[in-house]
């Protein structure tokens, strides 16, 4: 499967996750939450941002109760809560944030 | 006749790079190369003998391989020549036979 | 349901065959589901562990720094036998560093790894429910 956007394709498995980290951009990001229905504001930017850092660092993307811990102590207390994560990301934080960060699927996630 | 030795599996997990010690002759070259490059950490027991050897063989290893591993060069026993692909494939034409102990 | 000890032994070399990417898969989706984990890492399994890590030379994923993950995942008991690091010249210096943090102690960043002899070993593969080898 493929991503088209301004000329470009880039591929993805099927469902939907980009197959090559590095192709990953804002635009790209973006597009795939319309596709959602959904529009990003800063604070999935942030969720979003702090997915690539974590890969980048552990080479993993975590599994949705290590991301809320995780978020928690980076952002907030107030950020570390399922709710907030599912209010910003309702088709599952780990799932659909990874998505728009350009990440595998979480390992651990079914 | 001249052999190049090959050798990629870890000295701790089969005998591959006892076998070839045993049975390379003088002036025979070594190349570690995979897991078989654990053998050339320092102060383990198969570096030790390695050293042994030194005088009777040109021993190489394969430095994409050790830069995998995270064994970095100063650990790494003395007197190894490191090669990149593109040496281990010219260093293999230089030899009339390729053994490699699997 | 009461959680069951889970140990995983590592006995092979990180980069000469797929087992050892395998196993901190399966501890990572183990984890995720609150079992009670405990690694070992016997033999070559110790080359796991090594520092230094970099396998842009040979084209394949580089997973040595998913370990320092596994703190998140309350992996906090890795076992690492001492005459296996001996034989292969190696300390527990030579390894990458894993904490996680301590909820039962204000949440203070503790060591993970324990370098322990093969009679210590030998107790705690006795006190598991499940062992999985790779």
């Amino acid at each position: 499967m493929a991503l088209e956007l301004d000329g470009k394709s880039y591929e993805t498995d099927e469902e939907g996750y980009l197959l090559n980290l590095s192709d990953w951009n804002d635009q790209l990001a973006a597009e795939m939450a319309k596709a959602d229905g959904a529009i990003l504001d800063e604070n999935h930017w942030e969720v979003l941002n702090f997915l690539r850092d974590y890969y980048e660092e552990y080479q993993i993307a975590p599994a949705v109760r290590v991301l809320t811990k995780a978020v928690g102590k980076k952002l907030g207390k107030d950020k570390g809560t399922s709710k907030y994560l599912y209010e910003l990301f309702p088709y599952g934080p780990a799932k659909q944030a990874c998505k728009y960060a350009g990440l595998p699927k979480p390992t651990g996630c079914v | 006749m001249s052999v190049l030795h090959i050798v990629n599996k870890s000295p701790f997990e089969r005998n591959s790079l006892d076998c070839c010690l045993r049975l390379a002759k003088a002036d025979s070259a070594i190349i570690l190369i995979e897991d078989g490059i654990y053998a050339l950490q320092k102060n383990s027991a198969a570096a030790d003998k390695l050293q042994q050897v030194l005088s009777k063989h040109r021993i190489y290893a394969l430095q994409p391989d050790l830069q995998a591993r995270g064994v970095n060069p100063e650990n790494m026993l003395e007197g190894i020549s490191l090669l990149d692909y593109d040496g281990f494939v010219q260093l293999t034409t230089e030899y009339d036979k390729l053994q490699s102990w699997l | 349901m009461a959680s069951k000890k889970f140990l995983y032994i590592n006995r092979k070399a990180p980069h000469g065959s797929i087992y050892a990417q395998e196993s901190l898969e399966v501890v990572l989706i183990g984890a995720a589901f609150e079992q009670n984990v405990t690694l070992a890492f016997i033999d070559d399994g110790v080359y796991q562990l090594l520092q230094n890590q970099d396998t842009s030379g040979i084209g394949t994923k580089n997973f040595a720094p998913t370990f320092r993950a596994l703190g998140d995942y309350d992996v906090s008991q890795i076992y690492v036998e001492r005459e296996s690091l001996e034989l292969r010249g190696l300390s527990k210096d030579d390894l990458i560093p894993l904490t996680y943090e301590d909820e039962d102690d204000d949440w203070a960043e503790k060591d993970s790894i324990h370098v322990v002899s093969s009679l210590e070993l030998a107790d705690i593969i006795e006190q598991q429910d499940v062992i999985l080898n790779f």
